[in-house]
């Protein structure tokens, strides 16, 4: 993919820091997920208008061992699946505030 | 319990984590239930900005779960505004009412809030019975009614049915109106003294016999009866280490006036969050630290008792009746009427009276002064 992807965090969602990790429960299901350290890392830094590729490479790559490529790869599989769960909204344009409260 | 939900609650007790917290925003109530164990009059509640201020205390702290509950809520002209400033703090929410002010405008704020659960309590699926119990006429059909809304919005809701005398034969209604309504089920069977230890109320506590028909109802225990039912296999090293409950480990209750205890069962004054920070009070309070420190194997009675390692003891309950190392008589009769088999508590209580007889009918007979001493040995 060479367009830059934004996440940004739902609102229809419960979460908290546990340790180095992070709960989060979805409001619509009462699904609980677990994320571990690295995906709190992607999760904490998805605002909306910090694209998924700096993200890896200024967050993840900077503070673990892993090849850019590998990092990235791991981090969209990531990303796809909270979004399949509804905990993360991606898109290719910056994501505004009220956007991911009316989702 | 989820393997995932009990992993959290390891880790939250390895970090020292509020993991839950319930917050009862006011004692005030539309209803007069008779079984209630709280003053109804207002003593000075936290304002909304002090509770705003908690709310971003206790999730600084790591709160998860919090339930938010009274009195009934929605007393609380400011309800709605609390409710929306937790969620912004992203808690893990259920809310506990009676449902009787939960109109459709209210049921379509609570669905746009995104809450995890709406506990309403059903004391019986007849009116009468139901109203006589609340003391409010139409209070059945109203809190109904809210159950429709709010399952109209694909809310989930908790029908929470507690057993006493007065309904002791319902809940098999209740469980049916609850499936037609497509909400869920549960059943508690204790009624638990008032919060300023007036224990008149319970005698509304059903009787042994009907606690026994409740733990062998398959549909109610949830599984395989028999197992359930079994003797205790008593205690091994394992159970003697093991932790009362989760009360002031990974959880703790806080008061509409800012009191903080390790549990809404177990009114032992932990600090208040209007002198301190409420972090402050979970870490540093010695009362809560005494509570952690209490392990199965610090009980005298219960560390003894064949039901030590399966016993539902509330360390709440105990605290109570006068010792929080104590037995919890409740769950002793609860332990007897689901296995069959005394606890070590129910036996010294019981030939402690058969002792105080005997020491009666000999001093009536030889020292009749003494006889009215020994006749205040509790039976």
């Amino acid at each position: 993919m060479n367009t830059k992807r934004y996440l940004a965090r739902s609102t229809a969602i419960a979460a908290r820091a546990l340790g180095d990790e992070t709960m989060v429960m979805s409001a619509t299901n009462s699904t609980l997920f677990t994320l571990n350290e690295i995906a709190t890392v992607i999760w904490e830094a998805a605002d909306g208008t910090t694209p998924l590729e700096d993200i890896v490479a200024d967050k993840i790559c900077v503070k673990y061992d892993v090849a850019p490529e590998v990092a990235l790869r791991d981090a969209e599989g990531l990303v796809m699946q909270l979004s399949e769960h509804g905990l993360l909204l991606i898109s290719d344009q910056p994501i505004p505030r009220a956007k991911v409260a009316a989702a | 319990m989820s393997v995932l939900v009990e992993e959290m609650a390891r880790k939250a007790l390895k970090l020292g984590i509020p993991l839950s917290v319930q917050l009862d925003l006011t004692y005030r109530c539309n209803e007069r239930c008779i079984h209630c164990y709280l003053d109804h009059h207002d003593h000075g509640e936290m304002t909304t900005a002090e509770i705003k201020d908690l709310l971003d205390q206790m999730a600084d702290a790591g709160v998860f779960y919090l339930t938010i509950s009274g009195g009934e809520i929605l007393m609380r002209r400011d309800f709605f505004d609390i409710l929306e400033y937790a969620r912004k703090l992203t808690f893990c929410i259920k809310l506990k009412t009676n449902g009787i002010l939960i109109r459709q405008k209210e049921a379509d704020r609570i669905k746009a809030l995104g809450v995890e659960s709406v506990q309403i309590s059903i004391y019986s699926h007849i009116p009468a019975v139901h109203d006589a119990i609340t003391k409010l006429p139409g209070s059945l059909a109203q809190s109904i009614e809210a159950v429709r809304r709010l399952r109209a919005h694909g809310i989930h809701v908790i029908m929470a049915n507690v057993l006493m005398v007065r309904n002791a034969r319902d809940y098999e209604g209740v469980r049916a109106l609850a499936a037609e309504l497509g909400a869920q089920f549960i059943i508690d069977p204790t009624i638990t003294p008032m919060m300023d230890g007036d224990r008149s109320i319970l005698s509304l506590n059903v009787d042994e016999a009907a606690l026994r028909e409740v733990f062998r109802n398959e549909a109610l225990v949830g599984g395989n009866v028999e197992e359930f039912c079994a003797p205790p296999p008593g205690p091994d090293e394992d159970a003697l280490d093991m932790l009362p409950c989760s009360a002031g480990h990974t959880a703790c209750y806080v008061s509409p006036y800012g009191d903080v205890y390790p549990c809404v069962q177990f009114p032992l004054p932990s600090g208040n969050v209007r002198h301190m920070k409420f972090v402050d009070i979970w870490r540093d309070s010695p009362q809560l630290n005494e509570v952690r420190s209490i392990t199965l194997r610090d009980l005298p009675s219960c560390s003894k008792c064949a039901h030590g390692g399966t016993c539902t003891r509330c360390p709440g309950l105990a605290f109570m009746e006068g010792n929080m190392r104590g037995p919890s008589i409740q769950d002793c009769e609860k332990s007897f009427a689901r296995t069959g088999i005394p606890s070590v508590n129910l036996m010294s209580k019981k030939s402690a009276a058969a002792g105080s007889v005997q020491i009666q009918l000999v001093q009536i007979q030889s020292a009749p002064a003494l006889a009215v001493a020994a006749s205040a040995v509790p039976a």
